[in-house]
This record gives C-alpha cells, structure tokens and sequence, in this order.
C-alpha cells in the first residue's frame, strides 16, 4: 500500500527512459514503456492485495511542499482511488499492447503516453486539492500532442477542440478552488480542510462554488451539453490514445466531481441536483440516439462513452451511496469497455481495412477475415449494453437503483438509455462485422488482411477477463468502494450539507 | 545624509565591476580585438561581457550587504539583492543567445551598452529617492533604445527604436513631472519620507495629477495597455538578444521599481480596489490597466502570425497579471509579484533564445518558420515546449505557480466581492485561451512535418547551456516554489 506513489514515479520515470529508448529504436521505446506501465500496474494490484477497506482516505506521503501558501504534497488513498488506479493501469498495459505499431517518433509517443499515465495516477491518490489540481493539468497537455502528432481523421482540430475543452474546464476548476481557499481564509488546501471551512461559507458562495468546480470537471466527464469535445477528440486520436480518453481520462472528470466538487460543497450539489441530473439523462440518451445515426465506426463507439459517462454522472447526481457506489463500479466498467472498443475499431479494423466507413465495411465478411475482432467486439458489445455477466451489468443497475430511491422518473429516463445502447450497439455489430450482404460477402475474394498480433490479442484478453471477472464478482470491488463511500466527508454529502 | 564612500563602494560593487567592464570591453576592442576576424572578434566581445557579468554576479551574490545605503538614496532589502541576481543572470542569459555575429557590426559597444542597461536596471531595484531613481530608469532606457536600433542593416530595427524611444521619451518626461509634483507635495525626495508625509494629506487633485503621471510611465515600462503600442513594434524589430533583454530584464526591475515605488512611497493613497465603490487612489486605475492589458493581449494574440509579435502580445497579457500582482502586493508582500516577474522572464529570454538560435541557421519570423523544429533541432524544440508551457501557466513549470500565487494573493484581497477578485478569475479563465495561441507555436515546432530535407539547427555549446539552464530553472521553480518564495520570509 505504501508503495503505490511509486506508481507515479514510475511512470514518469518510464516516459523518460522511453524518450532515451527511442532514439535508439521503436522497439527499445516500446519494451522500456511497457516495462514502466507493467510496473506501475504491478505496485497497483499488489498495493490492492494488501489493502484494508476503510472509510476515509489512508495517507500514502504527506510533506510539507509550499509552506508559504499552506500546501502540503499529500498522496492518500482509498477503495475508490485504489479501483481506479487499477484500471489506469490495466488500461495503460493494454493501451501499448495495442500501440505496438507504431513506429514514427516512437520515443515521443510512448514518453507522452507514460507522462499522461503518471498524471492520471497522481490525480487519483491525491488528497489535497492543490496537488490534485497539478496532476489534472499535468495530465492534459500530452494529449494534445499525442492526438495531432499521431491521429488520423481531422487530428489538428480534434486535438486542438479537446485540450482547449479540457484547459477551460480545469479553468474552472481553479478558480472555484482558489475562491474556496482565498474565502477560507487561505490556510490549507487539503480536502478535509476545505470542506471544513467551506461548510461554515454562506449558502450563495457554496452554489456558487460548486457550479464553478463540479462544472469544471464535468466537461472532461463528457457532461452534456458540454461533451462535443469527446467524440472529435476520440475519433481524431490514435488507438491508444482513445483507449486511454475514454478508458481512464474521461474518469478523471468524473473522480474530480466525486472527489473535489462533492465534499467540498454539499449545500450547493443538493442546489443544483435536478440540473446535473437532468443534463446526464440527456447526456445518455442524446449520445444514444446520435450514436445510432453514424456512419464512422469509431464516432458510435465516441457517442457511446459519452452515453456511458451519462451514467456516471447521474450516480454522481443522485447523491446517496448507493447510486455512487455504482458510479465508481461504472466508472471502471467503462474504462475497461470503451478500452476494448477502440481497440477493436482503431487497431485490430482500421489499420487493416483503412476505412471506418460503416457502408465500406459492411461489404467485406469481416467475421471471417478477422474473427478474433468479431468475437471480441461481440462480447465487448454485450458488455456495453449492459447483459448480465459483464462489469456493465451491475454497474448499470446499481446506479438505477439508487437514482430510483431519489427520483423514480429519472431512473426510468435513463432506464431507456440501456435500450437505445442495445440498439446502436446490436446495428454496428451487425453493419461492421456481419454485413448486410453475406451471400455476396462470401463471394467476394478475401483480402489478405494481415493476422492479428500477439500482443493485440494479449491485449484484448486482459481487457475481456477484467470485465468478464468483475461481472460475475461485482462484490470484488464494491467491497473497497462501499467503505470508502461512509466516510466522514461523504456522509454529509449524502446528507445534503446538513449535519 | 551622511555620505559613506566606503559603504556605498562595498554595496556597489556589482554595479561598480559592470561599469569598469563596459569601459575595459570598448578600451580592448579599441586596441585588441578590432585586429580580429570578425567571429573571433565578436566571440571575444561576447565572453568577455559575460565574464563582466559573472563576475558581477559573484560579487551580487557574495555581498549580501543590507540596508539602507549613502543616507537613504538607495536600500537593500531582500528584494533588492534578489532582484540584483535575477537581472544579472537574466543578462548572462542574453550573452548566452546573442549568438548572430552577422547582424551587429559593432559587437563591443553593443556589449557595453548591455552591461549599462544591466547597470541602471539593478540600480533602479535598490533606488529608494526618486533623483536616483528615474537617473537609474533613464541610463536603463536609453540603453534599451540603443540596443533595440543597434541594426544597422534592417529599417525594422531602426523603427523599432524610433518607436519605443519616443513613447519611452514621453513616458518619461510624464515621470519626472509626476516625481516634480510629488516633491511639491511633500519636500522630500526619499519614498519612506514621502509615505509619511502623504499620510495627513487628503487625497488632493495634485497628488491625484502625480500619481496618473507616475502611472502613465508604469504602464510604459511594463507595456500595460493602452500604452502597449511601442511593444510589438519593438519586439519584432529589434536584434534578437535587444528583444530578450527588453522582454525579461527590463520588465523584472521596472516591475520592482514600480512596486517599491507604489507601496512603501504612494501606499497611503492607494486606495482599493477590493471592494465596491472603490476608494480613490492608483490602485482601481492599475486594476483598469490590468484589465485592459489581459484582455487585449489575450485577444490579440489569438490573430498573430509573427512569431514576435505574438510574443509581444502575451507579454501584454503577462503584465495584466503581474499589474494584478502589483495591486495585491499591498497585502501580501512582494513575494508573488517577484516570483511571477522573474520566472516569466526566464521563460520570455528562453523563447527568444530559442528564435535567435533558428533565425541563425535561417530565418525565424513567422510562425511557419519554426515547422519541423523537432527534426532540426530536438534540443531547441524541447526547450522551447518548456518556455511555451511555462508562459502558458501548465505546471509543474514555475509559470504555473506564478500565476497561482498572484490570483490566491488578489482573491485574497476580498474574495469575489470585488475587482481584484473578478480580475484574478478573468485572468484565469483567458488563461484557457492564451492556451490556444501557445499551442499553435509549439504545433509548428512540435507536430508539422515537413517536406524536403532537413537543413538541421547547430546549437553553440554557450546557447546550450544556457537555454538548459533557463529550462531547468523553470523546472526547478515549479516543482519547488518555496525555493524563491522562501527569500521573502
């Protein structure tokens, strides 16, 4: 456990030695990053062995960084933290399994990759908002690069739209945070301290603060109607870089408003509830029915995380711990789907095919000229609608039923988001992989397409496994996720801020 | 007064070893180095200004002499000395990238005029009477003008002085009436004496006259709008070494004198700007500059296709926040300001560095112009992500830090309840888009490919060293803040 920063340091160590690496070769670039993120994901899993669940966040290094301004560099951790650094490391593994073509600038890649991973680690085992803060925005810039250096589709303009999305929100978010600090007197900006001096702030500056934070990061949660950065963002990037985006960026939003913006003010989250709430349900069912009507493969798969993060946030909204619990469960659900997703449609189709264009690609027998691309996409897809036996299953469903105790016409509206998920995702299985035209599909000659690699396929079976074990043993993770959510500062925002 | 030589000699020397340095270079160049080839010549001017400086530097360093100085003509305060290293190891840094020997035909006056333009600017951070103040101000500027017309070759050049000699002129003659008015006011020409004679005083229209001229010329100095226009005209014409140096130095210790000169001398009327309706004084009209300078530079950056221009631009926009610093420096000291002045001018030299070392295997004006710098000069690109990221306020880079102690100082001042608050989240906010015109540089040197061979960047091991150590400063302040805001306690 007291091991886990190492995780970060790791990391950034790793993007420095790829940086060396790769002006040596790609593959010397290649094994050192893999090496860095099988480290990292190393210390995750052994720091999950030996962890106790317990309500409240169990310091990890706590020293004294800026004196002068009350900040102190403090890594902590609980089950909700511990289940996200698992899945950044899962998703980080899988994410060079399937960037192991690339072979331009290779040092450059994998060094930003590694030094986005370190930003996602640190985030989610900071607790001080200060440090938090630092790590969120360390976590944005290698985005831009890796999307317009090795994107495809409009990459200049999906990188550009969604680091400029993501800045204005972490904008936000520092602002708010610096008003909560400035007005608390300036003294801390630890998270219990904030929230302790935040509780006694007029109830005006509390809504208004939490609008600034929670809204803040939210937009990198794809919050509608500010998500349109995702899917430009997601379709422009590289595999890898769309597998960490969706996987474990879009959660770092979403951890910021269950981490930050919740605790810090619960007076202004019971404000806005109905806003939030409403905004993720149209999040989830906009995204669903726009997924529906694509004709990129990759914007479906770009519309159905949005969709997904719909369902975060109305956990988040729903504000009582079960809804969260299923948030969180959700939250690592999703990572590990939409990682598969990319995956599938980036790597395993598009760099064979060279199109994306669902009309191009349903003229070919895909399942038979890749069937190990059909069988994962299928039980990726399953997963994502949400059957039973995959990780989006109970996730889904704890949500709902928590969201029902607050509001039973909000569960039933987001109820019909899983049956317009079933829809779009049952059509792209059917156009991509089956086409509409089988006889002639099997008529066609079969293009050579070049066989699936060992390290996709390695790739594609941690990802399936993960989702597969946390379907069938939800408990696995809901044991470190519940404690977690009966903690001190949770309990009040279960309470709506009054003691 | 009691006139100490001895003391004043001993607190001087860095000035003093500048002076004698200026005075050794041209003598040389006279008898020795003009026999040289040319590069050997400039390469001679050049280190032996550096070692000018360093030696200086040393002796800055070493001192560490404090108090008051030749009756109270000039203090040292932490401020001061620190304030002295940073505009010296600021000017080291211009020796370290003035590295085009084609453009400057007279290289040892060109060093000399540096070494006196060093000279007024430390002197301007320590001055506490406002004679040896604006002497300091004036030796500062009048070598700035020089330098910035120094070539000869380029009309661009002899504009950029024109330009900024005139509105400099001007601002300096509103200073001088401003200090006149003040010394009407008050019979005393020393700020701590001022401040306490201004304290019975009412607000009264003449000293409202004298602080809008003081003000006139801060906004000047610090190329806050509406008196911007000289900067980007400026910047782009001027050599590039001139630019880096008007960039950085110059802003450092015009802020420090300003600072020094606002606070400890005019704080009594300086009113507030905190709070709705605000008292009268100079600081609403300094939050008015601040305003106006973040807005502008901000937005008119987003349209510049000239590398310098853009730069200039953002410094506008810089000074916005360092002007915030300046308001919220009443209450928090001059920590913040300092640490955002000095590490914006790190990173400001580091991009300049950076241009002069492309325009010297080329040409470097536009934007276009830095296309594929990751292929011909990985160093060069790598650094300049990290001046551009500093600028751009990412941590853990000390820009970062810089604007987060100014806006936590000014929210401080009163929250949201009034300008100062509403400025800071201005500020921040823009930030989100100075972001976009930092991104379409390091876009050109980072992301475009170009097509035809590589015509690779060759990078003097000085210019090396010296834009690693203007990186690593950065890196260093960022993850280490309390390194520069620990000298203030």
């Amino acid at each position: 456990m007291s091991l886990l920063p190492l995780a970060i340091y790791v990391s950034f160590a790793g993007a420095l030695l790829a940086l060396a690496a790769g002006a040596h070769s790609a593959a010397a670039a290649r094994w050192t990053a893999l090496l860095g993120a099988l480290a990292g994901w190393g210390l995750t899993l052994a720091a999950a062995g030996g962890f106790v669940p317990a309500a409240g966040l169990q310091t990890l290094t706590d020293v004294a960084w800026i004196p002068q301004l009350g900040i102190r560099y403090h890594l902590a951790a609980d089950g909700i933290s511990l289940t996200l650094v698992v899945l950044t490391g899962l998703a980080a593994v899988a994410g060079i399994l399937f960037s192991w073509n690339i072979g331009e600038r290779a040092g450059e890649f994998f060094a930003l990759y590694l030094a986005l991973i370190g930003g996602v680690y640190g985030v989610f085992l900071s607790a001080d908002a200060f440090v938090l803060f630092v790590f969120y925005e360390i976590a944005i810039v290698p985005k831009y690069f890796l999307i317009a250096n090795w994107g495809s589709t409009n990459r200049e303009y999906g990188a550009m739209k969604l680091v400029l999305y993501s800045f204005g929100g972490s904008a936000l978010v520092l602002a708010g945070l610096l008003w909560a600090y400035a007005a608390g007197g300036g003294q801390s900006f630890a998270l219990d301290d904030l929230a302790a001096t935040a509780a006694h702030f007029p109830r005006g500056q509390q809504v208004g603060m939490f609008a600034l934070v929670f809204l803040g990061f939210a937009v990198l949660a794809g919050l509608f109607p500010f998500h349109t950065w995702a899917p430009t963002g997601h379709v422009a990037a590289p595999t890898a870089a769309s597998m960490l985006l969706a996987g474990v960026v879009m959660k770092l939003g979403a951890y910021g408003c269950l981490r930050v913006a919740m605790p810090l003010f619960p007076i202004g989250l019971a404000y806005w509830q109905p806003v939030i709430a409403w905004l993720a349900i149209a999040g989830i069912l906009y995204a669903g029915f726009v997924a529906l009507v694509q004709e990129d493969f990759k914007f479906v798969i770009a519309y159905s995380s949005v969709s997904h993060m719909g369902f975060v946030l109305l956990g988040l909204a729903a504000a009582n711990a079960t809804a969260a619990a299923g948030a969180v469960l959700q939250m690592f659900s999703h990572g590990v789907i939409a990682g598969l997703l990319f995956a599938v449609v980036g790597r395993m189709v598009y760099e064979r095919t060279h199109t994306r264009q669902l009309a191009d690609l349903q003229v070919q027998p895909l399942f038979r000229l890749l069937p190990f691309a059909a069988v994962t996409f299928v039980l990726a897809g399953l997963a994502s609608m949400g059957m039973p036996g995959f990780s989006g299953f109970p996730a889904e469903l704890t949500i709902l039923i928590g969201t029902w105790r607050v509001s039973p016409v909000w569960a039933i509206a987001a109820a019909g988001g899983v049956l317009v998920a079933a829809a779009f995702t049952l059509r792209v299985i059917q156009l991509s992989f089956f086409g509409t035209n089988p006889a002639g599909a099997a008529a066609a000659p079969e293009h050579p397409l070049p066989p699936l690699t060992l390290a996709e396929k390695s790739g594609a079976v941690l990802l399936l496994a993960a989702t597969i074990i946390v379907g069938l043993r939800p408990d696995l993770l809901l044991d470190w996720i519940t404690p977690a959510l009966q903690s001190p500062l949770m309990q009040a925002v279960w309470k709506g801020g009054t003691p | 007064m009691n006139p100490d030589y001895a003391l004043l000699a001993q607190a001087l020397l860095p000035e003093i070893a500048l002076v004698v340095g200026a005075l050794l270079v041209l003598g040389l160049d006279l008898a020795i180095f003009r026999r040289q080839e040319p590069a050997a010549r400039y390469r001679l001017v050049m280190n032996f200004g550096a070692m000018a400086v360093t030696v200086a530097l040393i002796f800055a360093c070493s001192t560490g002499f404090s108090g008051p100085v030749f009756g109270d003509v000039l203090f040292f305060d932490t401020l001061a000395l620190i304030t002295r290293q940073g505009v010296l190891m600021l000017t080291l840094f211009t020796f370290g990238i003035a590295c085009d020997a084609r453009r400057l035909r007279h290289p040892a006056e060109y060093v000399a005029v540096i070494l006196f333009a060093a000279t007024g600017l430390i002197l301007m951070a320590a001055a506490q009477q406002l004679l040896l103040a604006f002497l300091a101000l004036e030796l500062a500027s009048i070598s700035l003008y020089v330098l910035a017309g120094f070539d000869k070759s380029r009309p661009e050049s002899a504009e950029a002085a024109l330009k900024y000699f005139l509105i400099g002129g001007m601002a300096a003659a509103f200073l001088l009436f401003g200090f006149s008015l003040l010394y009407g006011l008050t019979g005393s020409l020393i700020l701590p004496q001022i401040g306490m004679m201004l304290m019975p005083q009412g607000p009264s229209p003449l000293l409202l006259i004298a602080l809008v001229m003081v003000l006139v010329a801060f906004g000047f100095k610090t190329a806050a709008a509406p008196f911007h226009l000289w900067a980007p005209d400026a910047y782009q014409g001027a050599p590039t070494p001139s630019a880096a140096l008007i960039a950085s130095a110059s802003k450092l210790a015009g802020l420090v004198f300003f600072y020094r000169l606002l606070w400890p001398g005019l704080g009594m009327s300086a009113g507030d700007a905190a709070r709705l309706p605000f008292t009268i004084g100079w600081v609403p009209v300094v939050a008015l500059l601040s305003g106006a300078s973040l807005l502008l530079g901000n937005i008119a950056a987003l349209a510049q296709t000239n590398i310098r221009r853009l730069l200039a631009y953002s410094a506008i926009a810089h000074a916005g926040a360092m002007l915030l610093g300046v308001i919220a420096a009443g209450a928090s000291g001059p920590a913040p300001l300092f640490y955002y002045a000095f590490t914006y001018a790190i990173a400001a030299i580091g991009a300049f560095g950076v241009i002069a070392l492309v325009e010297n295997a080329g040409r470097c004006e536009n934007l276009a112009d830095l296309a594929g710098l990751h292929r011909r000069s990985p160093l060069l690109a790598g650094c300049l992500l990290v001046f551009i990221l500093s600028l751009a306020g990412i941590p853990p880079l000390a820009g970062f830090f810089g604007k987060f102690v100014i806006f936590a100082a000014a929210l401080k001042l009163n929250g949201l309840g009034g300008p100062a608050g509403w400025l800071a989240v201005a500020a921040i906010l823009l930030s989100a888009v100075a972001l976009y015109y930092y991104l379409l540089i390091l876009k050109q040197a980072l992301v475009v490919r170009t097509d035809g061979p590589i015509r690779r960047i060759t990078v003097p091991p000085a210019a090396t060293a010296t834009l690693l150590t203007a990186a690593g400063l950065l890196v260093l302040f960022g993850l280490f803040p309390s390194v520069l805001l620990g000298l203030f306690q």
